[in-house]
This record gives C-alpha cells, structure tokens and sequence, in this order.
C-alpha cells in the first residue's frame, strides 16, 4: 500500500474516542512473562513452549486465529480473526501484516481490516481479492478455514481519519480498496457520527462488490450516510458508470461542499479525486504500487552481500530481487516500500529509491531492499 | 591414515562437482512441507521430553524418576544440540522464513553462544574442514589428533585430555572461538577476546543458573537431586556428541591437508576434500536422529544447508557416485569408528620414534614443502 496524507483541514470536527486499548494482562499472563518463567524456558522462551499447546497461545508474539471465513464475491474472501492479547486494536484505515505458511515457506502480506475499530468482541475482520499470481490471496480463498493460526504484525499505515473526526467527509473507493474505507465508515457509525458522510465505491462490474448489501443497510438506516456504487464496465441502467469524475459526486451528493476526502484504490483513481477537488482536503491510499522506475540495461557494479560473503554483478533489479536471486532469504513483507519488514544496513554505495527516485549515497543507512536498486557498487548488511 | 587417495584428474574433478551440485540442486527444489513437519516434529518430542524430564526430577524421591527423569532431559538435550540446534544454526531452514527456525536467530541448550558457535563452526571448519593449521576442530588446539602436529611431552596426556574434553564437552565448544592456546602462546592478545567472553558469560551464566540454581531451587528438599540430575543430563549430552563428532573426522581413513595444496581450491577440489576429510557412521534410523544426522557427516559436509534429514537418502546417491570414480567413502559402526578414534588420541600421544612410525615431515627444517601426503595431481606421486 501507498500512503500520502496531506495535512487535515480544520473544519468542524468531533472528538473521537481512542481506538487502541491498554493492553490487558491477566494473572496467568503476569506469571508466564515474569523474569523467573523467562529464565526457567531459556534459552528457547516461553513463546516455543506455549505454542506447542495452542498455536495462538503465545505470549510474545501477536497471532490471530481464524474463527469464521466467508466468500462474499467469487473473486474474494472474507476472514474474521480473533487476535490474542498482544494485539493493540488499530485505527481505522490502517493495514495489518499477516503471515501464512504455503508449502512450508511463510509468506507475509499487508492487509487492511474492513471491520469497526471499535468493535465489541475485538474481532478482526479482513478481506482479500484474489488476484491470478496472488500466492497469498489464492492460498487464502481457497485453504482458510477456521482454527487456523496466522502471525500479525502490529497495524500500521498513516492513512487514517484525524483524530478530530471531520464533521463531513466523502470515503471513495475502487475495487479491493473499500477495505480502509468500509473500516472507516463502521468506526465513525460506531461513535454515533451524526456529520455527513458519502460512500463512493467503484468496481468493475455489480457482482465484485464485497459489502453491497451492508451498505445499502447502513444507507437505508442512517439518514446523514449516502451510499453509490459506480461500474467501470456493464453497469446498470440506472447507476452511475465510468471512471471518477466531479459529475458522479455532485449526482451522489448535490449538496456536498468541498470536504474532507479519503480515497483508496488504483493510482488513476486517486489522481482523478485530487485533481477535482482541494488536494489539501484529500488523504489517499493505493493498493497498488506506483509505477516503480526499473531499468536494467544500464547496470553496473557489483552487490556485495557482506555477512553471507557473496558478490554478484548488479542487475539493475531490486536489492531484495538481487538478494535472493543470489540465494538468500531476506525478511520482507510487502515488497512496495511501505512495511518495513525488510529495511537493512547499507554499508556502502549509492541506491536509487525506485518510488521516488531519490538517489542515496550515505554509508551505513538504513535502507528498504524492496525498492532499492543499486545505481553501482553497493555493499549490504545482509 | 589414508594412502590410497585417487588421482583424479581437473576435468574429472569438475565432473564431479558438477554431480554434487546436482544432487544439491534436486534436494533444494524439493524443500517443502515435508522438511518444516519433520523438524516440527523433533521439536515437539524435544520440548515433551524436556518437560517430562524436569517433571520427573522433582520427584527424585522415587529413584526411579529420577533416572526417568535424567533420560528424558538427556535425550532432550542431545535433540536440542544435534538434531535441531546445530542443524538449524546451519541455515537449514532458512528457507521457510519461520523466525523460530532461523540460522541466525536460534539459540541452543548449552553453554556456547550460538553467534560464536556459527563463526568457529559454520564458517571456520565448515570452510576449511581438515586444512592442518586452519581447521581448529582438528584436535580443538587441546589434542594430539594429527600427525602433522608435532609431538612434545604435553601431549603425552593425549588420552587423559579427551576423556576431559569429553565430559566437559559443551565447555570446550563454549570456549572454542577463544583460542586458548594461541592466547597462551601471545598470539593473540586477551583484549582482542573481551568481548567474545563476555558472550560466552552471558549465554553461560543463564545455562547455569537454570540448571544448578532455579531448578534446584524450586525442587526444595529435592534440590540436590535435581542438580545431580541436570549435571548428569549435561555430562551424557556431552559425551554423546563428543563420541559424534569426533567419529566424523577423525576415524582411521580420514585424510588431512596442506594449505599449500587447498590454497587455490576450484567447487569440485572443496566437494573432494569434504569428502575424504570426512567420515560416516551406520546405524538404525534412531541412531541417526539421535546423532542429529552427523551420522552422515559426508553429506552434512558436502551440504551444510541442506535440512539433515534428507541426509540418508541423499548418501544412496553420493556413494553411488563415489564408486563410480573410485573415491573411497568412509563409512562402518560406531564401535569401529570410534575405536580407531581412541586407538589413534592413543597412538598420537607417544612421540613418533617410539610408535616406530616414520616422522612427520618436518616443518622448520623445508617450511615451503607441501606436509601432506595427499596429493591431488594425476602425475606420479613422490611422497
């Protein structure tokens, strides 16, 4: 996921409540993480122990377990995950990592919860559209089912609402998108918003929509919430069809002045929502990576792989492509620069970040492989 | 000691590395479910067994339990060390991404620091497995284990350090990366070595304080007996994988090398060298487990990374192709393995004339001659 969030804008807002809750420790988890339990499990810990007994029973690390899996279009898949008590609850529009094992190798992807920030029995609810090539999302749809345990990584992402709740607000979405956006709108309903707000969702055709029945539920019961979905091919008769325009949000909402604006989804989709309205006004998020500057013809140098003592000729590919086509094993997540999970020293050499194309040459910096490429000789901590 | 090592020549030597890499190569692309149950598997049975141990030690009153108890947490112990620890610490199971079984974050029951234990071990003897001079492994700079290693009266002891070094053995790997001997002799300096001591203190005083200290502690009455216990279990891992490890390189057959002869080494001399420095074990397919799969110390040492429980039938493969270019595969019992490591530490701590042997090639009188009697040229072999 990409995010850019430009600063808010200062118009009406409520107070929201906080999201994250303190995180609650029971007696049993007092004892397990005490020094001398530490102590009696080492040099293993009390997690590998744990985990023997319940796969979810960890003390340590965030897990969650799957209690219920729905396909609410042929293309997706809908998880509800019951976190465990590492877990720190999240803001609404913000993504999760999630690691699952596929013939023994686990594969971590970046996922955004649909469900209330505020939901009573703390469940996670997430959804995945299945792409051809899609590992992750395919493995998901077709293997998920409930008992099954996968690692999280605390929620993280900037695309948020602010903390002062705008008091109108326009949420537009395309395809696999709706996922930050649908969190948004069941939190704010969640804390009894009563401003303005409009639901905006493009998919290809009526049947790709994940949470249409939902939605036309909460329009048809909460007055101040205005619901659309918009088909980019064979739409209905009577909606709205066609990419963004302005025309779709003044037919949708006439009277919407210009608002407070969070859009998910494909680049063009973003585009189009900040050149018709206030860019200032408009926090965005893409699925979808930008188009990442990669040329490989004019490689030249060498990668040295310094702790696992490998060179190799530069290919002009990613330094996490580079890394394991020389047979390593890097950590990584979401291979588009917005997890972390795969930031490692650079000792040495310039690198082109591939999503901005901001060139680095500092030694010992800290870099993400995922979207580095060398632009000559580099040296790796890894 | 070996004198039959085949001359093979350059290309038949590319060949061969070729094959190995081969074989490498079919096991790499096979890596699956299978690899990550098995080695799931052993850690089960290691933790249950670990757990069921200590249990049973708190009630050493019934001496029974006790000795159930010792059993159990001495079999957890070598499973930890050998079969899951050292295997895991080779990057085995890098591949599956899973943090609990990575090279380099995995940390195992005993005193040595796993960080240190990767260097001297993974990279140090792993590289230069059986090079006089480069593979500290060799005799671990207390034993007499070569006789390339001149004699003098200290090693008249030869037999008395290794029963030593065999009891205390995860001691003696804890302390391997410290280089006493060259410490002693000022090669290097205590300073250089701060800080990999205050590595081995760190992992070895957690070693001892929940094995002589909490444990026993929290037994009350029992606490003597829970320390008998968990030294015992200590001890037995200990002279388990010393009997192990030492009958892989070290049987009669196993051939040492010059780092004259190794200094420009191509993919297919390092798989030759691996092959002749080392030496297998036969067994049951429990021996095997329980000796980690060092049993099959040949293909550990051809492919280090690859998961050792696939060792087994990878040896069908490379025996095979041993035969068919000669090259001898050291492979018989534990009792006849293991006897001529003793006969040799033995043999090895009488100076040369006494055991009638000729003297080994002296080093300050031609330091620039190759002291090997291996050779690896396919020309007539003057030595």
């Amino acid at each position: 996921m990409y995010t850019e969030t430009t600063a808010t804008h200062p118009s009406s807002r409520v107070r929201s409540r906080p999201s994250t809750q303190p995180r609650r420790r029971n007696l049993g988890h007092r004892i397990l993480g005490s020094g001398l339990i530490e102590a009696l499990a080492a040099p293993h810990g009390v997690d590998r122990y744990l985990e023997l007994i319940r796969p979810g029973w960890t003390l340590h690390e965030l897990r969650a377990e799957i209690t219920a899996v729905r396909h609410p279009a042929p293309d997706s898949v809908t998880l509800t995950l019951r976190p465990n008590h590492v877990w720190r609850g999240f803001d609404a529009g913000q993504f999760v990592r999630c690691t699952v094992e596929i013939d023994g190798v686990q594969r971590a992807r970046c996922y955004s919860p649909a469900s209330s920030a505020h939901r009573p029995d703390g469940l996670l609810e997430l959804t995945a559209r299945t792409h051809p090539e899609g590992l992750v999302s395919r493995f998901l749809h077709d293997h998920a089912a409930p008992g099954m345990v996968l690692g999280l990584e605390p929620a993280a992402g900037d695309f948020v609402l602010s903390s002062d709740r705008p008091e109108q607000l326009a949420l537009i979405s395309g395809g696999s998108g709706i996922t930050p956006v649908m969190s948004m709108l069941r939190t704010l309903l969640d804390e009894g918003h009563g401003g303005r707000i409009v639901f905006l969702h493009y998919a290809r055709t009526p049947d790709r929509v994940p949470y249409a029945r939902e939605l036309e539920e909460i329009a048809a019961q909460s007055p101040n919430v205005t619901v659309a979905f918009a088909y980019t091919r064979g739409a209905p008769a009577d909606g709205l069809s066609g990419h963004f325009s302005t025309e779709h949000l003044r037919a949708v909402a006439p009277d919407l002045d210009a608002t407070e604006t969070y859009v998910c989804g494909p680049r063009g989709l973003i585009e189009a929502v900040r050149a018709t309205g206030d860019p200032e006004l408009v926090h965005s998020e893409s699925f979808v990576p930008p188009a990442l500057i990669i040329d490989t013809d004019d490689a030249v140098g060498a990668v040295s792989f310094a702790r696992s003592r490998i060179d190799a000729p530069n290919t002009g590919a990613t330094l996490l492509e580079q890394a394991e086509a020389a047979g390593l094993n890097p950590a990584h997540g979401c291979r588009m620069g917005i997890c972390h999970t795969c930031t490692c020293r650079k000792l040495a050499g310039d690198v082109r970040n591939v999503r901005t194309g901001v060139v680095s040459s500092m030694e010992d910096e800290d870099i993400q492989i995922c979207v580095s490429v060398p632009t000559g000789s580099v040296a790796l901590d890894l | 000691m070996i004198d039959t090592v085949p001359n093979l020549t350059t290309e038949q030597l590319d060949t061969f590395g070729r094959e190995l890499d081969a074989i490498r190569q079919r096991a790499l692309d096979d890596l699956g479910e299978r690899d990550l149950e098995y080695i799931r598997r052993m850690i089960r049975i290691q933790r249950g067994l670990e757990v069921t141990g200590r249990g049973l030690l708190f009630a050493s009153f019934i001496p029974p339990a006790w000795l159930a108890g010792v059993t159990a947490l001495s079999l957890s112990k070598i499973l930890d060390n050998m079969e899951i620890g050292h295997n895991v610490m080779h990057g085995q199971y890098d591949w599956t991404g899973d943090p609990a079984l990575s090279g380099h974050g995995f940390e195992w029951d005993t005193t040595c620091p796993s960080d240190q234990w990767r260097h001297s071990h993974n990279y140090m003897h792993h590289t230069h497995t059986n090079i006089v001079g480069k593979d500290r492994d060799l005799g671990y700079g207390i034993l007499r284990i070569s006789e390339e290693q001149s004699w003098n009266p200290y090693y008249l002891g030869n037999p008395l350090y290794a029963v030593l070094l065999a009891v205390f053995f995860e001691w003696g790997v804890a302390f391997h990366d410290l280089e006493v001997e060259r410490l002693g002799s000022g090669d290097v300096d205590w300073g250089e070595k701060r800080e990999l001591l205050s590595g081995i203190w760190r992992k070895a005083s957690r070693q001892v304080l929940k094995d002589y200290v909490l444990f026993p502690v929290l037994a009350g009455p029992q606490a003597p007996l829970v320390l008998a216990g968990n030294a015992t279990a200590n001890i037995v891992r200990n002279l388990w994988t010393f009997t192990i490890i030492f009958c892989g390189h070290f049987p009669s057959g196993v051939v040492e090398f010059s780092e004259e002869e190794t200094a420009e080494e191509t993919r297919g001399e390092w798989y030759f060298r691996q092959l002749l420095g080392s030496a297998n074990l036969t067994g049951s397919k429990l021996f095997h487990i329980m000796a980690g799969n060092l049993s099959h110390q040949i293909e550990h040492h051809l492919f280090p990374d690859i998961p050792a429980h696939r060792y087994g039938e990878i040896a069908v493969e490379v025996s095979e192709l041993c035969a068919r270019f000669g090259i001898p595969y050291n492979t018989g019992p534990l009792g006849k393995q293991f006897g001529s490591v003793v006969k040799k530490i033995c043999r090895l701590a009488l100076p040369d004339r006494l055991r009638g042997a000729k003297p080994a090639p002296a080093a300050p009188a031609a330091p620039e001659a190759p002291v090997t009697r291996t050779r690896r040229e396919p020309v007539p072999v003057a030595a």
